[in-house]
């Protein structure tokens, strides 16, 4: 279901290409296929709109006086669009100069609320801070005894006495004074924004506590409900950030620029995976990437830029169509592969290689071993690999301290590679150019 | 019947309300139907949630059909939606020799331990004799959050430490309830990404090993999905399905604005039937789901 949003967009793209200039005709074309992206990304109908309608305007203006590659013009106003909406950057928790600082977490039932409060725990006490997690939430069951866990396995103690949220936190806030502990993480039970008993109690609770932050925890799987409920705790609670969680799946998060759209609070976290560190700050570009169903292909672009010079790609371009691609040109690749960094996150980037088990996925130790058995083959081997016999084989792993199998996984991959690589080439002239030609 | 139609109705008030409110606008447009009203319909279809397929699909309809009065939408909107839905049983599958096992399984978050316990609640209020197996072993919790739902219901739960295979405890409670000369065992597992490869073939080991000790067994694997998920939903039963069998879906939250549209398409693409809808947090709040008053409640008012 989602390859096709990038597949789509190679299409768009080749499209736009192929005109050499941008007319307001051929920008609508491409703007209802990236209207269709979005919606297919959960972003809210309405948000969609607006949002076309404005990039439009401005697509419109600049692609047509520039005249240059229309193509990478239009996907440059769209992901930076989308970027200025979901940013400025801002992951900052305000710190109150008179301790306890207070932190309320709210949100829907099973959004993530306690995983969230622990991590942020963990979180501030990496940075210095001495947090209390406080467990208010006593409708669900076994809520508090989950954050005693959590609060358990990251060293941070947690409160949870008392009759109701109210008194538990004048209890927390008691022993936060006696005991030194500058932030205050108040779990509270997840709640229907349309419920109006629960959410007068956390207004009750807002009023008389006066956080410094009101955080909204969101998932980012929420479909087009994520304006209402956004709407509904900024407008009778009022929030002053958000953080958006489960975004480990293939979720595309269009949840982010609605609810940033509606309440123009910032998105601050993320929530990355089960574990307790699996937690980052929010970052609007690379969400942008994803809502369009792009990798991060951007940030592909920017790393490899920086690395390769034009003519090498121009000739790696060549080898490719020619089908001359050796273990060579596999080696000088790896090599700059590893000065990009993790070789798993690279491949992440690439929009279409989000599958699991691709002929790729190796990891970095594997990166070293490759070139140990790449560097163990002769001249001759590299250039014309299909001459690799048995005892060939043998002596490869031997002189690269590896085994036969691994060779033969080895060349396997290299055909594969060579296969994908063919493909890619073949994926229309932009999404070449933005591989091979590793500028814009 | 007339009760659950009330109640579906209420759970569905809020969504029944924006669609069908705004789908009496829309039939209030005087003239006949042109692509303004068409696109009127595109918004209200897309913010149900009913994903884009689904919308062109109905959409194309519309065209083909050539509808010329906004009055004719609404019903052909209906017939239209209950067809694209299944037409088949919605009851929970149990087989003549107990206990008959259910699976629920899901991704974090869904509400796949209240369910569960509605479940369980339900099958008590029949005299059943219901065995709760705790194979959450993971999230912080859960085995106690159980605990406390066995001992509100009235049912016996099998629970190992936190970190033990859960394949094992579904075996375990297993053993006991064909010792105990149980009617029902609910398994409940913890949440997972239908996206993590290990932790979805950690529910398909649970799968082989109680079907080792009875070969029909699990009669049913619920999926639980979350009514306020968009477009993932599809995704998500589309993976589980196939990992799995998933034999029903359990459609939760449907108390709040989310309009659980996605429904729709998973049940036209994917033949996985809707079998209970959750829609509230009283252990009653658990219901049939029927397609007619699905769409019903949908567009009644």
């Amino acid at each position: 279901m989602f390859e096709g949003i990038s597949v789509k967009f190679g299409t768009i793209f080749k499209k736009l290409r192929g005109r050499g200039k941008l007319s307001e005709k051929n920008i609508e074309e491409s703007l209802k296929e990236i209207r269709l992206a979005l919606l297919e990304a959960d972003v809210n109908y309405k948000v969609v709109k607006k949002f076309i309608h404005e990039v439009k305007e401005r697509a419109i203006g600049e692609a047509v006086l520039r005249n240059i590659t229309p193509g990478q013009q239009v996907v440059k106003v769209i992901h930076e669009e989308l970027t200025r909406v979901m940013g400025p950057e801002n992951n900052k928790i305000n710190i109150s100069s008179r301790p306890p600082t207070i932190i309320v977490l709210v949100g829907l039932q099973g959004s993530g609320k306690t995983t969230t409060c622990a991590k942020l725990g963990g979180y501030l006490k990496e940075k210095g801070y001495h947090p209390l997690l406080v467990a208010t939430d006593i409708q669900r069951p076994a809520a508090r005894k989950q954050l005693e866990i959590l609060g358990k396995e990251l060293g941070l103690p947690v409160f949870g006495d008392g009759r109701d949220p109210l008194d538990i936190c004048r209890g927390a806030k008691d022993l936060a004074i006696s005991e030194g502990r500058e932030v205050l993480l108040v779990d509270t039970a997840g709640r229907l924004h349309i419920d109006e008993k629960l959410m007068k109690e956390l207004k009750q609770l807002k009023k008389v506590f006066q956080p410094e932050e009101v955080l909204l925890v969101a998932d980012a799987m929420t479909g087009q409900d994520a304006v209402n409920i956004a709407q509904a705790f900024e407008g009778t609670l009022g929030i002053s950030g958000v953080v958006l969680t489960k975004l480990d799946g293939d979720a595309r998060g269009g949840a982010a620029l609605s609810i940033k759209a509606v309440t123009n609070k910032p998105i601050k976290f993320i929530g990355v995976g089960e574990k307790l560190d699996a937690f980052q700050p929010f970052c609007p570009d690379r969400i942008a990437s994803r809502i369009l169903g792009m990798g991060d292909v951007l940030t592909l672009v920017e790393k490899a830029e920086k690395l390769a010079s034009e003519e090498d790609a121009r000739q790696l371009e060549k080898k490719l169509l020619k089908d001359a691609f050796t273990f060579e040109d596999f080696l000088s690749q790896l090599e700059r592969i590893k000065k990009m960094g993790s070789l798993q996150d690279i491949l992440g980037l690439v929009p279409g290689l989000s599958l699991p088990n691709q002929a790729l996925s190796f990891d970095d130790r594997q990166v070293v071993r490759t070139e140990a058995m790449i560097q163990s083959m002769t001249r001759e081997e590299r250039k014309v690999p299909h001459t690799i016999d048995g005892s060939r084989r043998r002596r490869i792993a031997q002189g690269s301290g590896t085994s036969v199998e691994e060779v033969n996984r080895l060349l396997k991959q290299f055909t594969q590679m060579k296969k994908m690589m063919k493909k890619m080439g073949k994926m229309g002239k932009f999404g070449k150019e933005r591989f091979l030609n590793f500028g814009t | 019947m007339g009760y659950i139609f009330e109640r579906l109705k209420r759970s569905l008030s809020k969504t029944r309300r924006n669609l069908s409110s705004k789908l009496e606008n829309l039939l209030k447009f005087r003239g006949k139907i042109n692509s303004e009203v068409l696109e009127e319909l595109e918004a209200i279809l897309i913010q149900a949630d009913l994903g884009m397929k689904t919308t062109a699909k109905v959409l194309e309809k519309i065209r083909e059909e050539r509808l010329k009065e906004p009055a004719d939408i609404k019903p052909f909107l209906k017939r239209e939606l209950v067809s694209l839905l299944l037409d088949c049983p919605r009851s929970i599958n149990l087989s003549a020799s107990s206990p008959s096992v259910i699976l629920v399984v899901g991704v974090n978050g869904v509400g796949k331990t209240t369910s569960l316990a509605k479940l369980a609640s339900r099958f008590r209020e029949e005299n059943k004799k219901v065995l709760l197996a705790a194979s959450d072993t993971f999230r912080a919790g859960s085995i106690e959050q159980l605990d406390i739902w066995g001992k509100r219901i009235g049912a016996e739960i099998i629970k190992h430490q936190y970190g033990s295979d859960p394949a094992a405890v579904a075996y375990d409670a297993l053993s006991a309830a064909q010792a105990r000369g149980i009617d029902i065992l609910l398994i409940d597992t913890a949440g997972r990404l239908h996206t993590k490869k290990n932790l979805v073939e950690e529910l398909r080991k649970i799968k082989r090993v109680i079907g080792k000790k009875k070969k029909e067994a699990p009669e049913e694997t619920l999926l639980v999905l979350d009514a306020t998920v968009g477009q993932n939903a599809l995704s998500q039963a589309k993976l589980f399905k196939e990992a799995l069998k998933v034999t029903g879906i359990i459609l939760t939250k449907l108390d709040g604005t989310a309009k659980g549209g996605m429904v729709i398409a998973i049940e036209n693409e994917l033949n996985i039937p809707v079998k209970l809808i959750g829609t509230g947090e009283t252990l009653g709040d658990l219901v049939e789901f029927d397609r007619g008053e699905f769409v019903e409640a949908l567009f009644s008012s």
